[in-house]
């Protein structure tokens, strides 16, 4: 008891940055899916829409910049597909790699620009940023909030790509490329249906995320969105449940081993696993089942 | 056209070409101050070139997409600056401030960075024993996520008594420190990087030329074709990065050399990225390409672009040069080099001195002529 009482506020936060990375990983299994490609870019976009949140809520109140925050992050997801990706469609993989990289450098430069380098203070969110008690473990709102916004959206969005036209038209690109475009479908308003959605959840993932985190920097990016990486591969990258499991595993043990002390492997544990995961079962937990591909 | 006696011209012209550059530099070191800008971007430049080049062996020789760099310079520097840390620093508490350091000897400069490059292919030949039977982009992410888990390691409490944990090492051998072998004079510091440098790329060279060489080509055009041709695919792989992390360490104990400190959180993702973003710059699969990025980035980098961070430059009233800026102006130039120009400066093209020639000939005889001076000389 006195050993659950301990690690309950770990386990809690494990389980709450467990859905953020769940909302993140979804826009890299998506993605790989689709281009099989590793959108390095991802992690900085979902630093973004912090920094967004960061600049327009000190203007606007909070009602007008929170859907104003989704909307930008989204433009900002669709731009660098087209600008970035676009043109490299028929170019070698390593090609597109390469930009999503340069993207990725591109943003961090801007941000360091817009912020001097200072860490921001992110704004206090209301209701989500109240502190509450469960069992004797103080925590914030916001960390009840997460599994139960990400769950929902994740079964949206599974209704969504199973009977919509659209959801329809994306399982059938990440299955076969070529045959899908003689099929009709135009493929690059499926790519960037794909980018929209995925940065749609990293801006909602990111104003969670940081409301528990409380600050941005330019980098702060960066190894979520590795990590984030892990679990969609962790989870056999293609497949959203596979993508959600993940993000819950890593979340989840990454704060038990902080809880144990050693708070400066909980990144390099996730790498371990990647690798682990890679060598003994390459397509992931739920790779193999083509159906659930997105 | 006769070969032999082609190359016969094109060594000699290296020849002098690289005993020119030695004097300028040795020249320019003796009459110039040190503290001038212009040394730090060739010392910074070259060391850039050396890990560049040892990544292009694998990206651009070998195919093998890994983004590991970082962590084996982080090793090499690390090695370097634990092994030629005088006795007396490491006993005392100037440098190993809340560990009793474990090492209690000290190495010369060049075999502490000799053994930088051992101990970076050591831990290279481990992690490639199970990284290197991945594919493309999960080879990326697996070697990106080794380089991560080596910082956590080299940061680690328990590596205190010999990393320093996560602290900042200094006070071992810098490039102040070379000295001319059995002398006490100072070895002119710009001069020892490039002799380092040269002479490893020089290696690096002779085995893309070498039938290893050709092996590895082959397996980046085509692996199951490499394979039935009797190359033994992940043989030729490991030792390709084992070599190319080898170089990776001693070009980092040259960064540690360079920078007077070293620390572990120096070495992110973020610099690998900046050295992938030069071996594209300079051409994927070409080593003069790479040598050249480098120096013209690190330029930018840290003196043609300073302009842009100075806010006192301004013009029309506008707040937008202040720090900051040349790194966002630099990011877009790179953006436009990999949309527009994805092959680089040289390709996979080589510098060759026929190539110079023939320039020189079209420039003074016009095309015509040119044509026939080539055929006139055969």
């Amino acid at each position: 008891m006195q050993f659950l009482q301990n690690s309950l506020p770990y386990i809690l936060a494990g389980i709450s940055v467990g859905g953020q990375y769940a909302l993140i990983a979804i826009g890299y299994t998506m993605v790989y899916g689709i281009l099989r490609l590793i959108n390095f870019a991802h992690g900085d976009v979902f630093m973004a829409a912090g920094m967004f949140m960061v600049f327009l809520s000190a203007s606007l109140p909070l009602g007008v910049a929170i859907p104003l925050v989704l909307i930008i992050t989204v433009a900002l997801g669709f731009i660098i597909e087209r600008v970035a990706y676009k043109p490299l469609r028929s170019a070698p993989r390593m090609s597109v790699m390469i930009s999503a990289i340069g993207v990725s450098y591109l943003i961090q430069n801007c941000a360091l620009y817009f912020t001097g380098g200072l860490a921001k203070v992110y704004p206090q969110l209301p209701w989500l940023s109240d502190t509450i008690t469960i069992w004797g473990a103080v925590t914030k709102r916001v960390t009840l909030v997460t599994p139960v916004l990400t769950l929902v959206l994740v079964i949206g969005l599974s209704l969504f790509i199973k009977y919509t036209k659209v959801g329809m038209a994306m399982r059938a690109v990440s299955k076969d490329f070529e045959t899908a475009r003689l099929m009709g479908i135009k493929v690059n308003s499926v790519i960037s249906a794909t980018f929209i959605i995925g940065s749609l959840l990293a801006a909602i993932g990111s104003l969670l995320y940081f409301t528990n985190y409380a600050s941005v920097t330019p980098t702060s990016g960066g190894m979520p969105g590795l990590k984030c990486f892990v679990a969609a591969v962790f989870g056999g990258i293609g497949s959203i449940p596979g993508a959600v499991i993940g993000a819950f595993i890593i979340g989840i043990a990454e704060n038990i081993i902080k809880g144990l002390g050693w708070t400066t492997f909980s990144d390099a544990f996730t790498f371990a696993l990647l690798i682990v995961i890679l060598l003994v079962k390459p397509t992931g937990l739920f790779g193999e089942k083509a159906t659930d591909k997105v | 056209m006769d070969l032999r006696k082609n190359k016969k011209r094109d060594g000699i012209c290296t020849a002098v070409a690289l005993i020119a550059m030695f004097a300028l530099l040795l020249i320019m070191e003796l009459t110039m101050k040190s503290t001038s800008i212009l040394f730090t971007v060739l010392k910074k430049g070259v060391i850039y070139a050396l890990v560049a080049v040892s990544m292009n062996l694998l990206n651009g020789f070998t195919g093998l997409f890994s983004l590991g760099q970082a962590g084996f310079m982080l090793i090499g520097a690390y090695t370097y600056a634990i092994l030629s840390m005088p006795v007396a620093v490491k006993l005392s508490d100037s440098v190993y401030k809340y560990y009793d350091c474990a090492i209690g000897f000290e190495l010369g400069i060049i075999p502490s960075m000799l053994l930088a490059g051992v101990i970076a292919a050591i831990f290279a030949m481990l992690i490639g024993l199970p990284v290197l039977r991945l594919k493309s982009d999960y080879l990326a992410i697996a070697t990106l996520g080794f380089a991560e888990i080596l910082r956590a390691f080299f940061q680690w409490d328990a590596m205190g008594p010999v990393t320093n944990g996560a602290n900042v090492m200094r006070q071992y051998k810098d490039l102040t420190k070379v000295t001319i072998p059995f002398t006490d004079i100072r070895f002119p510091p710009t001069l020892f990087c490039f002799l380092v440098s040269g002479i490893c790329i020089a290696i690096i060279v002779l085995l893309i030329n070498s039938s290893y060489g050709r092996a590895f080509k082959a397996i980046r055009d085509d692996e199951i074709a490499a394979e039935a041709m009797g190359i033994n695919l992940f043989k030729h792989k490991e030792m390709s990065f084992v070599i190319s992390s080898f170089f990776a360490g001693i070009s980092g104990a040259m960064l540690a050399m360079f920078q007077y400190t070293v620390q572990a959180a120096q070495f992110k993702s973020a610099m690998t990225y900046e050295i992938l973003l030069i071996v594209v710059i300079g051409g994927i699969g070409s080593v003069t390409g790479s040598c050249i990025a480098s120096f013209l980035f690190i330029a930018c980098n840290e003196w043609w672009l300073r302009f842009l961070d100075e806010s006192a430059n301004n013009i029309l009233g506008m707040n937008l040069l202040r720090s900051g800026f040349r790194k966002v102006v630099f990011s877009v130039v790179i953006m436009i080099i990999v949309l527009f120009f994805s092959k680089g400066i040289m390709g996979d093209k080589e510098f060759s001195w026929q190539r110079i020639f023939d320039f020189f000939h079209k420039l003074f005889h016009g095309k015509k002529q040119a044509v026939e001076e080539v055929s006139g000389n055969e």
